[in-house]
């Protein structure tokens, strides 16, 4: 399960530390304790940053690195369609097998793909995913609410 | 292979525990070292499930034909080991419950609506120490939340034990209760008992403890430690899961209030109201846990026919060993005592700074099973600035060639991340 692309971004993550955002949250793993803090920032339904800090495995950490590369500078419905994508091949035990067109949404990220037979880790590549999920969701409702003002 | 003194005969012990031949990972044997998490079962043990399934199934306390008959003797049988296993005064004081947290929280429960003199209110005060494990601080958070009494603990100094330099200021006259655990699922500590049980007797506290821990690994003996309420768990001590004891004073049972309703608990009951069988009945509502009992009994058996004096021994010098290996591990750090003196066979430890869940996923690759996380006690992982540990521990089926391959595999991971 840990392929190299896995420790690359582990030992150099992408895009760490928090910067200016719209929105922040916090998640946790409450089953070992892995935490992230993540910040998004949104230009219009464009996805301007990604920022985060957290503690944890190399699994959690690395997959959010990941999630900054794949998700920065994307409009919102690629980055949904990126997330979705993620989910479907980390819930699926070990099944999927990460075809070409997989691969072109996912990049990097289909080196989770061994992560997905272990069920204890398999929230861990999630966390930050899940955090994003989260974070875009608290953006959007502020923005929508000021429009609206 | 290592011999050190103290050891018992682990290859006659290993051939009774049939999951210790586990080959994982294609051709790597099993090395179990979570039995602080839950230990593995004896044929003994298993046989004894069977047995009652098999040949004395039937609901406790209620037919007047054979089996009924067989069932119920079985499940009071149980009890009666248990009460000689831990020394209790009478069997009448032996409560089955489903595990140690449900013992816990029963007291916790018997005092939220319990009279005086054990009455639990805003003037009074509840102890517990920051080394528990969380089924030994949510329960008494709940009674502190529902009672409005103060919630107090003890610290704990870096060397991982109870700091008690103010126990007078903790332990007050306001105390009602204290309860903390006997041994430390995560650091290890074995905790000086008599200090904590003498200063809360000065000031008339009840006085709870957790031996969870203990009771698996070392001679507990209810009398002895003079305490109010013992709670452990039976799946700890190679019996089944489903099945926990909290042993309670009869004269504290007999007062404080019953917590479940149902049956097998009452005297009588009427339309208005109830009158409750004594305990332990009291506290046993509903078709109890009948053959993890009977399996408690078996598991019971078995660590006596060892002798809980001879496991304490072999693990001392099991413990002994690791902590002397495990020092050896270049960035290796033991969070808890970094001595076997007054500590029991749970080793908890971070790896440099790599994370332990990765240290537990390269173990497995070698078959190493090992703990990581913050074992249900986050405020300790909180006091020493760490996310969580990997912990290993042991057992009286431990060798020391486990421990070998713990410190082998260790280095593995240190290469692997390094």
């Amino acid at each position: 399960m840990y392929q190299e692309v896995i420790l690359d971004h582990y030992k150099h993550p992408h895009g760490r530390g928090l910067r200016d955002g719209d929105a922040e949250v916090h998640h946790v793993n409450p089953t070992c304790g892995d935490e992230i803090t993540l910040r998004v920032k949104y230009d219009g339904e464009r996805i301007e940053d990604v920022s985060y800090e957290g503690q944890g495995c190399s699994i959690s950490q690395a997959s959010a690195s990941v999630l900054n590369d794949l998700l920065v500078g994307k409009d919102l419905a690629d980055a949904r369609k990126i997330q979705e994508t993620f989910l479907e091949l980390m819930q699926s035990k070990g099944a999927v097998v990460p075809d070409e067109a997989m691969e072109d949404i996912l990049e990097d990220a289909v080196a989770f793909a061994g992560v997905s037979k272990f069920p204890a880790r398999v929230k861990c590549a999630l966390l930050s995913w899940m955090a994003w999920k989260d974070a875009t969701a608290q953006a959007l409702g502020e923005s929508a609410k000021k429009e609206t003002a | 292979m290592t011999q050190l003194p103290g050891l018992l005969d682990t290859d006659a012990i290993r051939k009774d525990f049939p999951l210790l031949d586990r080959i994982v990972h294609g051709d790597k044997k099993i090395v179990y070292l979570d039995s602080a998490a839950t230990s593995q079962k004896p044929r003994q043990v298993l046989d004894a499930l069977n047995e009652y399934y098999e040949r004395h199934n039937a609901n406790v306390h209620r037919g007047v034909y054979t089996v009924a008959e067989e069932a119920t003797a079985l499940y009071e049988g149980a009890r009666d080991k248990v009460a000689a296993f831990i020394n209790a005064p009478s069997r009448d004081e032996v409560i089955f419950t489903k595990n140690a947290s449900e013992s816990l929280n029963l007291v916790a429960n018997m005092l939220t609506w319990a009279d005086e003199p054990y009455r639990v209110d805003r003037d009074t005060e509840i102890v517990i120490t920051e080394m528990e494990h969380h089924s030994n601080i949510v329960p008494w958070q709940l009674l502190s939340q529902r009672t409005g009494a103060k919630l107090k603990w003890f610290g704990l100094t870096d060397d991982g034990r109870l700091d008690l330099s103010n126990i007078e200021e903790i332990i007050t006259e306001k105390t009602k209760i204290v309860s903390f655990t006997l041994v430390s699922n995560l650091l290890g500590t074995v905790n000086p008992v008599e200090t904590i049980i003498r200063r809360a007797q000065q000031v008339g506290a009840l006085v709870c403890i957790d031996a969870s821990q203990a009771a698996p690994h070392m001679v507990l003996d209810v009398q002895a430690l003079q305490a109010d309420f013992v709670a452990f768990t039976g799946h700890k001590m190679v019996g089944p899961t489903g099945i926990g004891v909290l042993w309670g004073r009869q004269e504290l049972l007999e007062d404080l209030p019953p917590f479940l309703g149902g049956g097998e608990m009452i005297e009588t009951v009427s339309m208005h109201s109830s009158t409750y069988a004594p305990a332990p009945h009291k506290f046993e509502a509903g078709t109890p846990p009948i053959a993890q009992a009977v399996g408690l009994g078996a598991a019971v058996d078995y660590l006596s026919a060892i002798g809980m004096e001879n496991i304490a021994r072999h693990e001392h010098a099991i413990t002994e060993y690791a902590v002397k290996r495990l020092l050896e591990v270049p960035d290796l750090r033991i969070i808890g005592p970094a001595t076997a003196e007054d500590r029991g066979a749970a080793l908890s430890f971070t790896l440099g700074d790599i994370h332990p869940h990765d240290v537990g996923q390269v173990l497995d690759e070698e078959g190493i099973a090992v703990r990581v996380g913050h074992h249900c006690a986050r405020p300790v992982c909180l006091r020493y600035g760490i996310p969580a540990t990997t912990r290993a521990s042991f057992y009286l089926y431990s060798t020391p060639g486990e421990v070998d391959a713990l410190v082998d595999g260790l280095e593995h991971v240190r290469n692997f991340f390094g």
